[in-house]
């Protein structure tokens, strides 16, 4: 079985420092993998060029492949493939002007969908799906930014699932989040991975134990281990892995 | 001699330069109360139906037994709001897109170069505006130096530096989560651009335009040269246009009682012009610090 999306030697700049360097990883489809690792090791940085986004800030820069159902996205147009694998970050962004309808319909309405039938289905949908519509369901029409910090995360991932991507990201989506607000997160990305191809950045490594099939171990730039991530907490190969599991840096 | 412990001193201090900060918060306001009232006064007394429908009167000084026509200033009302129509169509756009530009997409020494000079701009004396479309025209279209279009540019060429530098900053305070989202999306940039950060920063640019408008409907030096002045109602670009600086500075400094009356009618009139669209420009601004607040 092939993988869905896979990163062949990646490694990217932001201007002469070298953020990630050499990373080779796959991403089976329908599964959740789990980054792991210690700030500024590169996670992030390391999602962001699957998607395309390290390339939009300035000086930023990438070299190697990124292979989306085995084709190069750096040979592709950067918007089509940010249809096709979508992203949720780590401070909820919902759009301030917008409401929360407005939010979800974003993507589509920004590309020139304009069938209110159409653009409604859409956001009904998007909304179960993150796990939002019972409770927003009757104030659509509020701000985006007037819903609680949790739900706003979750109006976040509605939106980024109202365009059908393939692939979601989330970079540390649950980092600024209570635990029951998390608690939700969590099951919510359980769920989604019938559909999606669902890699998570994560802080914590309770969360990636509780969601991932496959966890990858980031130290310093440079992907240490991947393994199933039963395996990878239990039995760790390295003992860089090793260490930074037991608490012992990081 | 009393012994002062170090909390009285300190005390006594602290109640000497409150007291001082506020005799120069009143010596500032001074000038200021003494102008709002001088010109209510004032202008108050021409201020009635005449003052908006009639045009400027023949000069006229009282003597025993004639009666001075008090007349009005239509004409340049119309004049003004025709100069300042025109030149934010030409300056506001021109200005928003270089705004644009500077703040998300340039990059490297041409922004430094513009952002520079747009600030060197702002701070020229707006004489020298006048002078250089005076100059422009004379050269290129010497039949239209004196003309409402000659004026709406020398106005729209003060508007331009100063839109693009308050449209810049509010689109710098966009947080670029923002941008990050749209992008993510799988929205074009120049999309993600006009639909999502210039709407985020919306009230910031109209509070900008306002200001700027504000800033140009006062302006007299660029006019003396470029809109001259019109004792008649004109709604013609191409033809010298009256406006509500021109004739204080023109009526003011005559030697006739009712041109003067009218001046004083001018300059309260502009005064609450200038009030109002600032005012709009702080409720806007005052707004958008509401919003934030219900976000975080």
């Amino acid at each position: 079985m092939t993988s869905k999306l896979a990163a062949d030697k990646v490694s990217a700049w932001y201007g002469t420092k070298k953020a990630i360097e050499d990373i080779s990883i796959e991403f089976e489809e329908h599964s959740t993998s789990a980054i792991i690792g210690p700030s500024g090791c590169g996670k992030s940085t390391l999602i962001r060029c699957l998607n395309r986004l390290h390339e939009t800030v300035p000086k930023a820069r990438v070299e190697g492949h990124v292979l989306l159902d085995g084709k190069d996205v750096y040979e592709d147009d950067p918007v089509a493939v940010r249809r096709r694998v979508g992203m949720v970050f780590q401070k909820a962004n919902p759009f301030p002007t917008m409401s929360v309808y407005d939010n979800v319909a974003a993507a589509l309405r920004l590309n020139g969908v304009r069938d209110r039938k159409a653009l409604d289905g859409v956001v009904k949908r998007s909304l179960e799906k993150a796990a939002l519509w019972d409770e927003v369901k009757d104030s659509l029409g509020k701000p985006g930014v007037s819903l609680s910090g949790g739900q706003q995360q979750r109006l976040c991932i509605a939106r980024a699932l109202a365009p059908e991507p393939e692939v979601l990201l989330m970079d540390e989506p649950c980092s600024a989040l209570d635990p029951i607000a998390t608690a939700k997160i969590e099951d919510l990305i359980f769920d989604l991975k019938k559909d999606y191809t669902v890699v998570i950045v994560t802080h914590n490594m309770q969360q990636a134990a509780r969601v991932a099939e496959t966890t990858a171990f980031m130290y310093l730039g440079h992907l240490i281990e991947v393994g199933a991530t039963r395996e990878l907490f239990e039995r760790p190969k390295e003992t860089l892995t090793e260490s930074y599991i037991t608490g012992r840096f990081g | 001699m009393i012994r002062f412990n170090r909390d009285v001193r300190r005390r006594i201090k602290d109640r000497v330069m409150v007291v001082l900060a506020l005799v120069c918060v009143a010596l500032a306001l001074i000038p200021l109360g003494s102008i709002l009232f001088t010109v209510i006064v004032r202008g108050s007394s021409v201020i009635n139906v005449d003052f908006f429908t009639q045009i400027q009167p023949t000069p006229c000084s009282p003597t025993p037994g004639v009666v001075c026509p008090q007349g009005g200033i239509a004409n340049a009302i119309i004049g003004t709001f025709l100069l300042l129509g025109l030149s934010s169509a030409i300056g506001i756009p021109l200005g928003l897109l270089a705004g644009i530009y500077l703040a998300e997409y340039g990059r490297g020494p041409l922004v430094f170069a513009v952002r520079f000079f747009a600030d060197v701009m702002t701070g020229l004396p707006s004489i020298v505006m006048g002078l250089f479309i005076f100059a422009a025209f004379q050269l290129l279209f010497p039949g239209f130096v004196f003309s409402a279009i000659a004026g709406s540019l020398a106005l729209a060429v003060i508007v331009v530096p100063f839109v693009a530098r308050t449209s810049e900053e509010s689109l710098r305070l966009v947080p670029g989560s923002i941008r990050e989202a749209a992008l993510a999306l799988g929205v074009p940039k120049y999309r993600v651009t006009l639909r999502v950060v210039l709407s985020s920063a919306r009230e910031g640019i109209v509070t900008g335009a306002l200001l700027a408008m504000a800033r140009i409907g006062g302006e007299t030096a660029p006019l003396i040269m470029t809109a001259l002045g019109n004792s008649f109602v004109s709604t013609r670009l191409d033809q010298p246009i009256q406006a509500m600086p021109l004739v204080i500075f023109n009526f003011a400094t005559s030697p006739y009682a009712n041109w003067n009356a009218l001046a004083w009618g001018t300059a309260l009139l502009l005064v609450l012009i200038m009030l109002g669209l600032s005012i709009a420009a702080r409720l806007l601004l005052r707004r958008r610090f509401r919003e934030r607040r219900i976000g975080a």
